[in-house]
């Protein structure tokens, strides 16, 4: 079952070196994360090993090696977002589910991410909850919200 | 297949139609700043609008036209009648417009923010021409000249614009000729460093070897900054345009497009661009009867900050590590599978076509000697009006922020430039030309293009911190210089905001962070430490406060700040005493209510209800308070 997946994903690359990262995302927007099964499968089918894939994913911070929460929350830390009180809002989430950023909550119902930009800078801070940005956000509007999710 | 000509006699008739519609048109920006302010809700109120009144519109999803800061902006042109923009809309207001302009035609006068007037088409009411607001009066539009009017998955909007003209002008020069009317347009990077095009084409086209390689660079890794993201999702055609000109020039064959995976809305609309364009013969093989071959990839990539710097970027295309090579041999000679290969930023390439169509003699008109041109810069921090703007090189620093952006709340304390790899400016230098050679002599660089302005309530050794502290996640371990460098220095500036610094750290951090500058290998850790070497110059007060009297102006820094409450001011609304998840606020109803800073974690939750909410009565103050030893 799990297998036939990823021959699908594998489907649609010709299997040169070039092809690794694609496919990890691939796979990451597929499972929500890079599994070890994963990483076995992908270094048969592009015939480097293991080890040379974990260092090539673990490089880049946009993929995960953990199974993620069901609802994603995402605090953006750019510039614009940190200017006007951004890092006011990772905390308020640490206090009000008990996780700090990378975390998943016990329950695996929320999932803690930052995000390096979100691209609506002249709207910061923003906080992403699932597909739903809350732009111009504060403490206690941000505390509501969560307590809604919950 | 249907030749070019042919398929842009029918793209501008269909324009025609659209500039003399016999129907209402509603125009929706919905790149990713519109919908993050909601334009996806707009857009199915307007559409449930019009199927609840019968009524008969088209309705066109535009790009971003700038001012971010009025999104989400919706634009209605009635038959007859130029296009009038409303900002800020929400489902509510935009109900109202829709009936209120197709119903009653009554175009609502008070809630317009501006129309474009074109073919002599006057205001009507008392509206503003949409250009004429001060925001957009000052800027000069080349490379976002289509963001916001076309329809960015439509191929034939750009057809009508002018669009690849630039390419059919390109391939009647030759090569060579391209290449030398880029010179004389004197075109420099975009990316930030600003060495001249050019210079880097000529490079690659004289290396040997048929095979080479052509990249367009949209790793756009620095926080704060949207500048490229915006120009593909609102244009994805003229960088390709360009990317295509630029291949045609050295002689590649294939060409990537390195975007950044998070870019979702981008990579879509470039996608479908890219599909467009096989249909009409614009890839593939014998373009337009030219006898060049040309595909592209659009590559995603996993993030890194890094993987910006080109040779980083090289290794993560290849599949490997983005870790950066030591320099020469440049990628002009040896880049991607050891073929020549250039590495361009996406606004450079958006500029190209811009070039080739109007001629270099039309493009030195923009800019000062030396910088000739435009640049675009996303605006943004404590500013009014922010946004994504435009302007020739050689504009006042002060232009920009007072003017376009229209000046800060609390008075301005300086500006920051260039992302994670540039410098903060102070008040000084605002009457400092924009442009490469000026902005690196005040120790800050061009950068791409994002510009955070700051005013009193923000803390520059903690924005130092922030930037210190984003650069040294980004390292990518490689040279000692920026692994070890940039992770000392993060520790004494958290020493310093945490008021446990000594006197000698100021010191030690400068020494630190020149040697980091000089001995790093590749830009990021060359530039890592300007942020704090700027600060350090300029803004030397406020750090000397910090490490002497552990008192932070801005009251930012955590650690160096109480929860005060003002007893003039405490009304005993007890909305603190609910809002505080610790329990540090002590009160009953009507009385004076007290805060345990044993308990207080600095949340900022009853300060924003204190302050915000129309019952409470403003009385809780976050201060820093000098101790003098």
């Amino acid at each position: 079952m799990k297998e036939k997946a990823y021959i699908n994903i594998f489907s649609k690359f010709k299997g040169i070196e070039g092809d690794l990262i694609p496919i990890l995302l691939n796979i990451q927007e597929k499972f929500g994360y890079i599994s070890l099964e994963a990483i076995k499968y992908t270094s048969r089918f592009l015939k480097i090993s293991e080890n040379q894939i974990f260092g090539v994913a673990t490089f880049y911070p946009k993929f995960r090696f953990t199974e993620p929460g069901k609802k994603s929350i995402k605090v953006c830390m750019g510039t614009a977002c940190h200017v006007r009180g951004g890092q006011f809002l990772s905390e308020t989430v640490g206090w009000k589910l008990g996780i700090s950023i990378g975390q998943v909550t016990a329950d695996k119902r929320f999932d803690f991410q930052r995000a390096t930009c979100l691209g609506c800078c002249t709207l910061g801070p923003v906080v992403q909850i699932n597909e739903d940005i809350h732009s111009r956000m504060i403490v206690t509007r941000l505390k509501e919200i969560l307590e809604e999710h919950d | 297949m249907i030749s070019l000509e042919e398929k842009r006699k029918e793209a501008l008739r269909k324009w025609e139609l659209l500039e003399n519609n016999n129907i209402p048109i509603i125009y929706l920006g919905t790149a990713t700043c519109g919908r993050a302010a909601g334009a996806m809700n707009v857009l199915d109120t307007v559409r449930k609008t019009l199927k609840e009144n019968k009524l008969k519109a088209k309705i066109i999803q535009v790009g971003c036209i700038g001012p971010c800061y009025l999104e989400p902006l919706l634009d209605v042109k009635l038959p007859g009648h130029p296009r009038i923009s409303y900002a800020s809309v929400n489902p509510e207001k935009a109900k109202l417009i829709i009936e209120s302009c197709l119903i009653e035609e009554n175009p609502l006068p008070n809630l317009a923010a501006g129309y474009f007037g074109k073919n002599g088409q006057e205001s009507t009411n008392g509206i503003p021409k949409f250009f004429d607001l001060p925001m957009l009066k000052p800027q000069v539009r080349l490379v976002l000249r289509n963001c916001g009017f076309i329809d960015p998955e439509n191929i034939d909007h750009y057809l009508a614009n002018s669009g690849y003209d630039g390419l059919i002008n390109a391939f009647k020069m030759g090569p060579e000729k391209v290449i030398a009317e880029v010179k004389e347009a004197g075109l420099r990077g975009r990316g930030g460093a600003g060495f001249p095009t050019y210079k880097k084409w000529e490079i690659c086209r004289n290396s040997p070897g048929s095979v080479k390689y052509m990249i367009c660079n949209v790793s756009e890794g620095d926080p704060g900054a949207f500048m490229n993201r915006s120009l593909i999702e609102s244009d994805p055609h003229c960088v390709l345009e360009g990317l295509l000109i630029a291949s045609y020039a050295i002689g590649a064959n294939h060409g990537y497009v390195y975007i950044n995976a998070d870019y979702h809305l981008a990579i879509a609309r470039l996608k479908k661009a890219a599909g467009r364009m096989k249909e009409c013969g614009l890839l593939g093989k014998n373009i337009l009867n030219s006898g060049f071959d040309f595909d592209v990839t659009i590559k995603e990539g996993a993030g890194a900050f890094v993987c910006g710097e080109e040779t980083a970027q090289i290794g993560a295309i290849e599949g490997k590590r983005g870790m950066p090579r030591s320099r020469p041999p440049f990628p002009a000679v040896s880049g991607l599978h050891d073929k020549p290969t250039i590495i361009n930023n996406v606004e450079t390439l958006g500029t190209i076509p811009n070039i080739l169509r109007n001629g270099a003699a039309w493009y030195r008109q923009f800019g000062v000697q030396g910088n000739y041109g435009t640049k675009t810069f996303s605006l943004v921090g404590s500013v009014r009006r922010g946004g994504l703007i435009e302007v020739s090189l050689g504009i006042k620093m002060r232009q920009i922020i007072f003017d376009i952006g229209g000046g800060t709340w609390k008075p301005f304390k300086g500006v920051q430039t260039g992302g994670p790899s540039g410098g903060c400016l102070s008040e000084e230098f605002l009457d400092i030309p924009v442009e490469y050679e000026a902005m690196t002599a005040a120790g800050s660089i061009m950068g791409s293009g994002g510009l955070i302005v700051m005013d009193e309530d923000t803390c520059v050794v903690d924005l130092a911190l922030y930037f210190l502290n984003f650069t040294q996640k980004e390292s990518c371990g490689k040279c000692v210089p920026c692994r070890v460098g940039t992770w000392q220095m993060v520790n004494i500036l958290e020493r310093i905001v945490k008021g446990r610094s000594e006197p000698e750290d100021l010191s030690k951090l400068q020494i630190l962070a020149e040697t980091v500058q000089r001995a790093s290998l590749c830009g990021l850790g060359q530039t890592a430490p300007n942020p704090v070497l700027t600060t350090l110059r300029y803004f030397r007060s406020e750090y000397l406060a910090h490490v002497k009297e552990k008192y932070c102006q801005s009251a930012v820094c955590k650690e160096l700040v109480v929860y005060e409450i003002d007893s003039d001011k405490c009304n005993g609304c007890q909305l603190c005493v609910n809002v505080c998840p610790t329990d540090a606020i002590k009160g009953a109803k009507a009385e004076l209510h007290s805060i345990d800073l044993y308990r207080c974690i600095k949340c900022k939750a009853c300060y924003e209800v204190c302050r915000y909410d129309p019952l409470a009565g403003n009385a809780i103050v976050i201060r820093s308070k000098r101790n003098v030893a």
